[in-house]
């Protein structure tokens, strides 16, 4: 049939690491096939393997899926991270939908020029700790539960961690006033897919150094 | 019980016009309460009911629902506009995305300066005619049927319509090289919930004008 996902993008985290993270967490293992040069990205756009000419690209269940949240949002469902029914389905996308607006911004910060990293760097401490973590350090002190959504292991859950610690490396400190946030990161990356996950040798990858910038600048411009 | 559902956001398109085509293609009825200036935005982020302090915010069903993308796809299952199954659901996403993306483009093009929204705008008309709207003719011609996936209307129909006719409104004869999607174009807009949409009176925006751009610019202080 169809065997392990495979993954097709460049070697680093992007917009693909949070498929990496939600198949990893959900237990599936998963084969990735690195875009190294432009010819690389050329030629999967020349054999009409990519519908709209843009990676990330994901082969899953007999369909070459693209779009980052098309391809989240059917592996949650397959593997039942998507909550119970349609408004824990709601309140999953909502906080899933925050959580990549801020991974965006923390996302494009080594892509910042050197006049624009200050003002930047700002505009993301500001916005995690003002605008996204206090939600969600209240739904945790509200319910009391250990999970996110519907007392129970979701997607939401998996996209928050990574992006905690994706913030914590931009500021080691910015959990500092957030208690639930600190317990929640410990007890969600303790889940045994995903200690598994944040080991050395995992699928994981490391952050984007600012001498990989021009490379990557090739293959996509 | 629940009422119609209550949409907060200004009174023009932005993220919000893609939440009123698929009320409409319901056949949802639905109020709207506008935001005419900073203080009307402030009012609400300081009533706690923007969980994020953005818009747009919908009042549906005992939520104050919030994040466009939550929203659509929350109308699209509960109106049975989401495909049959995980793939169609999967598909229809897919389709979705792309659309999302083109017409994200067109809505920030008013908001530019005269120099940018000129490249901008040939960038919008190329990738239009040459990377989504190719996809969604090759669709209709590979299975041959009137809607987009599962031979049956869903959210990718209605998000592809609205796509078309703000591309038109960039370059009147935009789909001059898609006769399927003309076909398309004709068929869907005469789908009842759409047709009415469609006609003068009715929750559809106009345009942003560039008076509008700076009362949006005040409001959101941008």
């Amino acid at each position: 049939m169809s065997g392990k996902p495979k993954l097709h993008y460049f070697n680093g985290r992007g917009r693909m690491e949070s498929i990496r993270w939600l198949l990893a967490a959900a237990g599936v293992e998963f084969e990735e096939c690195f875009l190294e040069t432009k010819d690389d990205l050329t030629k999967l756009q020349k054999d009409g393997s990519l519908m709209f000419q843009q990676v990330p690209m994901v082969e899953i269940d007999g369909m070459k899926m693209v779009q980052t949240r098309a391809i989240l949002g059917y592996i949650a469902a397959k593997y039942n991270l998507y909550g119970k029914d349609l408004k824990e389905r709601a309140l999953i996308d909502m906080y899933v939908e925050a959580i990549i607006d801020l991974n965006e911004l923390l996302m494009t910060h080594t892509f910042q020029p050197a006049d624009k990293k200050e003002q930047h760097f700002a505009t993301i401490v500001d916005k995690a700790t003002n605008r996204y973590f206090p939600v969600y350090e209240k739904v945790l002190k509200d319910h009391g539960q250990d999970f996110l959504v519907g007392n129970r292991f979701s997607r939401a859950d998996v996209q928050l961690l990574e992006t905690l610690l994706m913030a914590e490396e931009c500021k080691p400190d910015i959990l500092a006033k957030f208690p639930l946030l600190q317990s929640f990161k410990a007890r969600i990356s303790n889940i045994s897919t995903i200690k598994k996950f944040l080991q050395p040798g995992s699928q994981r990858k490391p952050p984007l150094q600012e001498k990989d910038v021009p490379k990557l600048m090739k293959i996509f411009h | 019980m629940a009422g119609k559902p209550r949409l907060h956001y200004t009174k023009g398109r932005g993220k919000m016009e893609s939440i009123r085509w698929l009320l409409a293609a319901a056949g949802v009825e639905f109020e709207e309460e506008f935001i005419e200036t900073k203080e009307d935005l402030e009012k609400l982020r300081t009533d706690g009911v923007l969980m994020f302090q953005q818009v747009p915010m919908v009042e549906i069903d005992g939520m104050k629902m919030v994040q466009t993308r939550a929203i659509l796809s929350y109308i699209a299952a509960k109106y049975n506009l989401y495909g049959k199954d995980l793939k169609e659901r999967a598909w229809i996403d897919m389709y979705v995305e792309g659309t999302t993306d083109l017409m994200g483009m067109i809505m920030y093009l008013p908001f530019q300066l005269a120099d940018t929204k000129e490249k901008n705008l040939a960038l919008i008309i190329e990738r239009a005619t040459t990377r989504y709207f190719p996809v969604y003719e090759k669709a209709l011609k590979d299975h041959g049927n009137d809607y987009l996936v599962g031979n049956k209307l869903s959210w990718a129909d209605i998000h592809l319509l609205e796509a078309i006719l703000m591309a038109e409104e960039c370059k009147p004869d935009i789909l001059s090289a898609f006769p399927l999607l003309q076909a398309f174009k004709g068929r869907t807009s005469n789908i009842p919930t759409i047709k009415k949409f469609l006609q003068p009176g009715s929750q559809r925006k106009p345009p942003t004008d560039e008076k509008f751009v700076a009362i949006v610019r005040k409001i959101f202080n941008i």
